[in-house]
């Protein structure tokens, strides 16, 4: 204990740039998929086949491969040379979103018929439909994923030390080459990465709280704050609340 | 209620002006089925129109074609002496653009069997968003049109509920509010009490019992519910089969039908509760 409280600020600085490439990779992430899962709803064929390119590229590709891309491949291609936390941001969000772009889709396509014919009978734009009627809705539907997504990302920073970018894995490795405690140095980072994921976790039922709130629905599991900490049963599936 | 009550009375018709509503020979097939064959009926303006038949017969093919949620296989409709199902280009007609439905179906709203309200909005803001954002109505005056259209429909204490919040019967009058918040020439009525309680069923029908009253917005309602046909329509069409199989004042209808086809069809109406 005493050994890691003593490299407790290197774990910090570690834990720092994790967080930084979590966040930043996750509003990457949240705006691409947002992006290419509306367009994917879209009749015409263009928009789609945009959406649908957008996600097998990115989703069929490792995000250690595009890592190395960014960092490596593509400063050769481009002669430009990316910052490396920016490159494993950028990396970590293609990916990501890719996944996301999937859920955002499928979550827009869940939202009732009726609810379109309604906007259509108050003849609605299709960005006003969007924005006031399908999105507040669809919303609900995916947060739980998202809330997934956000912890596959985190976990997926983890790699990015392999192009020399400190994060809290690199400090974990430094410390173990160091001193040789390999269990006690690996412990420490176990523990961060559990915090954050649970941190991330909180923020993520507290949105999906606000969500359901909004669309007059009890939200899983109570109301209590503690309902936070339990897992959800079941997120109210489907759109049915208009019955 | 005594037929003496009725409005029909002031049946807007002989009028020097034109129909509002033109059905020209419209076709509607889903795949190999025929839902409407070759369909010929006008509507004139403040007409309120009744359209009964079994299920299956076209009656709601008829209102989501005239609120643009189907198009029409063949044969054209018009509104208001313009294409509406058609565009102008040159000296044809040509399937109607999206932005041209836009501009035209404006004139036109719909109540649902399922009330759709918007369950992300309160129960204000289902009424005032498409006033403000479609009509460009100031949020004051929405708000206003709103607190009136609620108050007219028995919910002013509403306003600020959630739809999850209400009964059915509620949801269905905030529903009319909302359609009634557009200043709609034409509204349609899809068996908008079917999905309702039947101590609900009055309510709803009160209210639009009024609106009939009070207003002259052109009708067209789908309904099982025969009194209220009676009470409100000027005209009834018997439909079977994608066509209408006999047409009159309501009185005639139900007391007088002439087709075998209207006899049965209000026959087992009766039957079920009527």
């Amino acid at each position: 204990m005493q050994f890691l409280i003593e490299r407790f600020p290197l774990y910090l600085d570690g834990a720092w740039v994790t967080v930084q490439i979590t966040l930043g990779g996750s509003a990457l992430a949240f705006v691409l998929a947002m992006a290419f899962g509306i367009l994917g709803t879209i009749k015409h064929w263009l928009p789609r086949a945009v959406a649908t390119v957008y996600v097998e590229v990115f989703r069929g590709i490792a995000a250690m491969v595009l890592i190395f891309w960014m960092a490596y491949v593509l400063p050769d291609l481009t002669g430009y040379r990316l910052d490396r936390t920016f490159a494993a941001i950028l990396a970590v969000g293609l990916n990501v979103g890719a996944y996301g772009a999937e859920v955002v889709r499928a979550a827009i396509n869940a939202v009732p018929k009726t609810q379109v014919e309604a906007t259509v009978a108050l003849n609605l734009s299709w960005f006003q439909r969007m924005r006031l009627v399908v999105l507040p809705q669809a919303w609900a539907q995916m947060l739980p994923t998202f809330g997934n997504l956000v912890i596959e990302l985190m976990k997926a920073t983890a790699v990015v030390y392999l192009i020399g970018v400190v994060d809290l894995t690199a400090i974990a490795r430094q410390v173990r080459d160091a001193t040789g405690e390999t269990v006690i140095a690996y412990m420490g980072a176990l523990l961060i990465y559990f915090l954050i994921a649970q941190v991330l976790i909180f923020g993520m039922r507290l949105l999906e709280r606000r969500a359901n709130r909004k669309l007059g629905r009890t939200p899983p599991g109570g109301t209590g704050l503690g309902a936070l900490l339990r897992h959800p049963v079941v997120p109210g599936a489907g759109g049915g609340v208009s019955g | 209620m005594p037929p003496s009550e009725t409005p029909s009375a002031e049946t807007p018709q002989g009028g020097a002006g034109q129909p509002q509503i033109v059905f020209d020979q419209v076709v509607k097939r889903f795949g190999d089925l025929t839902v409407l064959d070759h369909l010929d009926f006008s509507v004139e303006p403040g007409e309120r129109v009744t359209l009964i038949g079994p299920s299956g017969s076209g009656k709601t093919t008829i209102l989501r074609l005239l609120m643009t949620l189907e198009k029409v296989t063949e044969g054209r409709i018009d509104v208001a002496g313009e294409p509406f199902s058609h565009m102008r280009r040159g000296n044809h007609l040509v399937p109607a653009s999206e932005s041209y439905l836009r501009r035209r179906r404006r004139s036109i709203g719909m109540v649902f069997q399922q009330f759709n309200l918007f369950p992300n909005m309160t129960v204000r803001k289902n009424v005032i968003e498409a006033p403000v954002h479609v009509l460009g109505l100031s949020k004051g005056e929405a708000n206003e049109r709103a607190e009136e259209l609620l108050d007219l429909v028995g919910l002013g204490d509403k306003i600020d509920a959630h739809p999850t919040q209400l009964s059915g019967g509620q949801q269905q009058r905030v529903a009319i509010a909302r359609a009634l918040a557009m200043r709609p020439d034409i509204l349609l009525l899809d068996e908008v009490t079917s999905a309702l309680d039947p101590e609900l069923v009055a309510g709803v029908l009160d209210v639009l019992r009024q609106v009939a009253e009070t207003t002259d917005i052109t009708m067209l309602c789908v309904t099982h519910e025969m009194a209220f046909a009676r009470d409100v329509s000027h005209r009834v069409l018997m439909f079977d089969k994608g066509q209408i199989a006999e047409e009159g004042p309501p009185e005639q209808i139900f007391e007088d039908p002439r087709e075998d086809r209207t006899k049965s069809f209000l026959r087992s109406v009766l039957d079920n509760g009527f």
